[in-house]
Parts: structure tokens; C-alpha cells; sequence
């Protein structure tokens, strides 16, 4: 009775919309960090936007922006002759716009928790801007990033109005797991409601919880480190 | 100066004063009643219009709306949420509530009757004039209220089964989550076209009606309404839907293209 597909939809996409986000997040995060800009107020608060913003209305704004009649969505018909407009691809936009605020905060906390004394250090012996960002930036923010791809993951697996606004509800086609669930729970199949629940409540759950045995123990490793 | 303060003042106080006179001896005379109506959102722009009458007309009646899907609404009438009526856009949901003994049976009529309508963007080329046209090539895809939860999709689907359209269109079918948003698509030009009901398509002017859903090939879409047995304000809640079924309530809902129910 149980439709598996919601699921490996869902899990697809979040996974996708996570290998964006964590992208732009990290990029903008490091941009932000390291250039001083005018319109820099400006960015910061657009970033967080989709936050804030009902999922509804941000899945209306995505909605003209990538629809028949919308300069993303008109730029991918003239010269890719495709559409993204209720497929995959639009739960993928979807979830990955209402995620980023989330890594980028979190990228953005991290890299503030980076002492800049041995960034300059690996400048002072000659390591390019490249190599200092690969080799010192990133493995000391690494638990903020961590932190951040794992709560973008589940923001993206959970979201629901942005993504049936843009991707539809398809069933088989671009049917993700909440609204899956939504469309169960409303017609009274409580019980197919209640199996995804338990199904995307379980993923979830891994995953938060992994992230705070993983954070634990690296702390424990770090102690010891600085012991000996 | 000191006397133009003075002055000021002392109007004020007055103005004040008088206002509130004035105003707090219709409200003493008759004890504050919130009704809480839940109703199908698809009624939406003719109740908020019916409570600046009603309101106008009542003082001590404040009507507290709660819109939305009849299934989201029945479910939360189940759970307990605070309603005195409920009017549902299918009597699915009603028969539910009649089954669980939430409704005062005797209160329950049929309030009004609705019509679906296939609806286009107005500037749509295609030859989309009756419903068989969803199944030409040109239409990629068309949106309907999803079937399971949403009255209007339930109804466009029993249309393009008597049709016979049904199983060959149902792959470019979008399923919306509500009317709403069938309206969102097909005035975005997303959709091909879409399925609403009459008083959608007749509030919005980003869509045009093309074709009416022939007499029978639906059961009779009609609104139920009735007070529910948990009801603290039964009076207000019999004078309310007396006044919905009148001919202030008819003048209403009838320029917002519903039928008064038999």
C-alpha cells in the first residue's frame, strides 16, 4: 500500500538542493568574510529572507520567476528548451532556496570562529589565497559546516510550500514526502500519514542525532590533542 | 498661548468623554457574541462582504471566520476546534460531521449550489473551448483541485470520467492544493488550463471561462451549512444562518456567481 517513491524522491532532492547549498553558502559566507562591499547590510538581509519568509510566498516568488512567462523560466525555454517548472528540478530550487539561510548562517558563525592569526601565518609562508582557504579555513570551520549541511539536509527533506507551489503535486512525478503526507493526513488515510511521518521523522532523527554524537567526539579528540 | 492649550485640551477631554457616551450604551444593552464560523474558502470574498453587513447591521456580533479546505476544517471541528457553523463546499465533509453527531442535524440545509468551469489565461491562443479539448496535444498540462482533499478537484474528476478524458489526461495533471492555486497557475500561464468553480473563475480577472460543465455529468455542487452540536451561542448562530439564507445574504452570494440552494 505504501508508495515508495515520495521517498526516494524526497531524499534525492534534499540530497541535491544539499550539494547547492552547501556551494552558494560556503561561497556567499566567504565572500561576506572577506570583502568589504557598500550593499553589504543589503545581502546580508536578503540571505535571510527565506527564513522569514511564509514557504507559500516563497514558492509564489520562485513561482514567477522560473514560470512560463518568468526570465528564468523564459531563458530555459529559448535556449535550453526545457522547463523546470513542475518537475524535480523545481523541488531541487525549492529546497535548496529555503535551506540556504540555514548554511549560510551556520558557514558564516564558523568562519567568525577562525582566528585569522593562522590564516595569516600560512600567508606569511607563502600559501596562496586557494591553500589557505582549503588547508586552514576550512578544516577549522569544518563542525560549523558540518552543523549546517546537516540542518539544511533536513530543511530541504521537510519543505513543503515553496515546493508544491513550484514542482506541483504530481503524484509519481514530483509527489516529495511532506506532501505526500499533507495530501494522506487532509483525505483522512491516516495511516499511510502516519508510516511517512515515522519514515521522515526516522531520517531526520539519524541525522541530527549523528551530528551531535560526531561533534562530541571531536571535541573529546580535540581535548586530548591539546593534553599531549 | 497658555489659553490656546488650555482650550485644546478641555475639547478634547470633551470630545473624548461625549465619544464615549455615545458609544457604550448600544454595546450595554445587549451582551458581545463572537461567532465563529468555519466555511469553505471558496466563499471567501462574499462572507468577508456579508460581514460588513451583517456587522453593521448587528453591533454586538463579531464574526470570526475560519477559511479553508472543507476536509482541513471538518478535521479540525473534529479535534475540537472552537466553530458555531460550518459550511462545506461538498456534503462529504457535512456527512462526516453528521456521522460523529458534531452537527445539530436539524439545522443542516443546503445553502447554496455552484457551478466548474474550464478556465484559461486570457490571452491563451490554443482552441480550448470545451472540456474534451484537455486531452489535445497543445494542452502539456491543466490543474485540478487534488481529488482527495479538494471538493473542486473531486468534482473536475467525476466530470472528465463521465467524459470519458480522465484516464488518457491524468498524467498532465497537476494537483493543486487548493482552488487558489489552480487560479495561480493558469493566470501565470502555467498550466494550459485548469478546473474551478464558477465564483473562482468569476473573481479573478486573469482568467476566462471557456466552458461550463455540462448539466449531469456532476452531482449538484452544493454547500451545505449547519450549526454545530458544540455550539455556546445557538441563537446568534440560528440568526446568522437565517440571514445567510435571506435575501441580503442571496443578493451576495448571487453577484459572486453562486446559486441559492433548494
Amino acid at each position: 500500500m505504501i508508495e515508495w517513491q515520495p521517498i526516494i524522491l524526497s531524499v534525492k532532492v534534499a540530497l541535491m538542493s544539499l550539494i547547492f547549498v552547501a556551494i552558494l553558502g560556503i561561497a556567499c559566507a566567504y565572500a561576506m568574510r572577506r570583502w568589504e562591499f557598500g550593499a553589504k547590510a543589503l545581502f546580508e538581509a536578503l540571505f535571510t529572507l527565506p527564513l522569514v519568509l511564509p514557504p507559500v510566498v516563497t514558492g509564489f516568488l520562485l513561482l514567477l520567476l522560473i514560470g512560463k512567462r518568468g526570465p528564468l523560466g523564459w531563458i530555459f525555454s529559448e535556449y535550453f528548451h526545457t522547463k523546470i517548472i513542475f518537475t524535480p528540478y523545481a523541488a531541487i530550487l525549492a529546497g535548496t532556496v529555503v535551506a540556504f539561510p540555514l548554511m549560510y548562517q551556520s558557514t558564516k558563525a564558523a568562519f567568525q570562529g577562525v582566528d585569522c592569526q593562522f590564516e595569516d601565518a600560512a600567508r606569511t609562508l607563502g600559501a596562496s589565497e586557494w591553500r589557505v582557504f582549503w588547508t586552514v579555513t576550512m578544516p577549522l570551520a569544518w563542525p560549523g559546516l558540518v552543523a549546517g549541511l546537516v540542518l539544511s539536509f533536513a530543511r530541504a527533506l521537510g519543505e513543503f510550500g515553496a515546493t508544491i507551489m513550484v514542482a506541483g503535486n504530481i503524484p509519481g512525478k514530483t509527489q516529495t514526502l511532506p506532501l505526500a503526507i499533507y495530501f494522506a493526513a487532509e483525505s483522512n488515510d491516516l495511516g499511510t500519514a502516519g508510516l511517512y511521518v515515522v519514515i521522515i521523522s526516522v531520517i531526520t532523527f539519524t541525522a541530527v542525532y549523528w551530528l551531535n554524537v560526531w561533534t562530541k567526539n571531536r571535541v573529546k579528540v580535540s581535548v586530548y590533542r591539546g593534553m599531549f | 498661548m497658555k489659553k490656546w492649550i488650555l482650550l485644546a485640551i478641555t475639547l478634547v477631554i470633551g470630545i473624548v468623554l461625549t465619544g464615549c457616551g455615545g458609544n457604550s450604551q448600544p454595546n450595554q444593552s445587549e451582551a458581545k457574541v463572537e461567532l465563529n464560523v468555519s466555511a469553505a474558502v471558496s466563499m471567501k470574498d462574499a462572507l468577508a462582504e456579508i460581514q460588513k453587513n451583517y456587522q453593521a447591521k448587528n453591533p454586538n456580533v463579531t464574526l470570526v471566520y475560519n477559511l479553508g479546505a472543507s476536509g482541513t476544517l471538518e478535521k479540525q471541528i473534529e479535534e475540537g476546534a472552537p466553530a458555531d457553523i460550518f459550511i462545506s463546499a461538498a456534503t462529504k465533509q457535512m456527512d462526516d460531521l453528521d456521522a460523529k453527531n458534531l452537527i445539530d442535524k436539524a439545522t443542516r440545509k443546503n445553502l447554496l449550489e455552484n457551478k466548474l468551469v474550464l478556465v484559461v489565461a486570457p490571452n491563451s491562443t490554443l482552441a480550448i473551448a470545451k472540456f474534451e479539448d484537455l486531452a489535445k496535444s497543445e494542452v502539456q498540462k491543466f490543474a485540478v483541485g487534488e481529488p482527495s482533499v479538494v471538493p473542486a478537484g473531486q468534482y473536475a474528476k467525476e466530470v472528465l470520467e463521465k467524459l470519458g478524458l480522465w484516464a488518457g489526461i491524468k498524467d498532465k495533471a497537476v494537483l493543486a492544493k487548493d482552488v487558489r492555486t489552480v487560479l495561480t497557475y493558469v493566470e501565470t500561464s502555467n498550466v494550459e488550463a485548469g478546473i474551478v468553480y464558477k465564483t473562482d473563475a468569476a473573481i479573478s480577472d486573469k482568467v476566462k471561462i471557456v466552458a461550463i460543465a455540462p448539466e449531469g455529468s456532476h452531482k449538484p455542487i452544493v454547500y451545505p451549512a449547519a450549526i454545530l452540536a458544540g455550539t455556546k451561542e445557538r441563537k446568534a448562530a440560528e440568526n446568522f444562518l437565517a440571514y445567510l439564507s435571506g435575501p441580503e445574504g442571496q443578493t451576495v452570494f448571487e453577484k459572486y456567481g453562486f446559486t441559492m440552494g433548494k
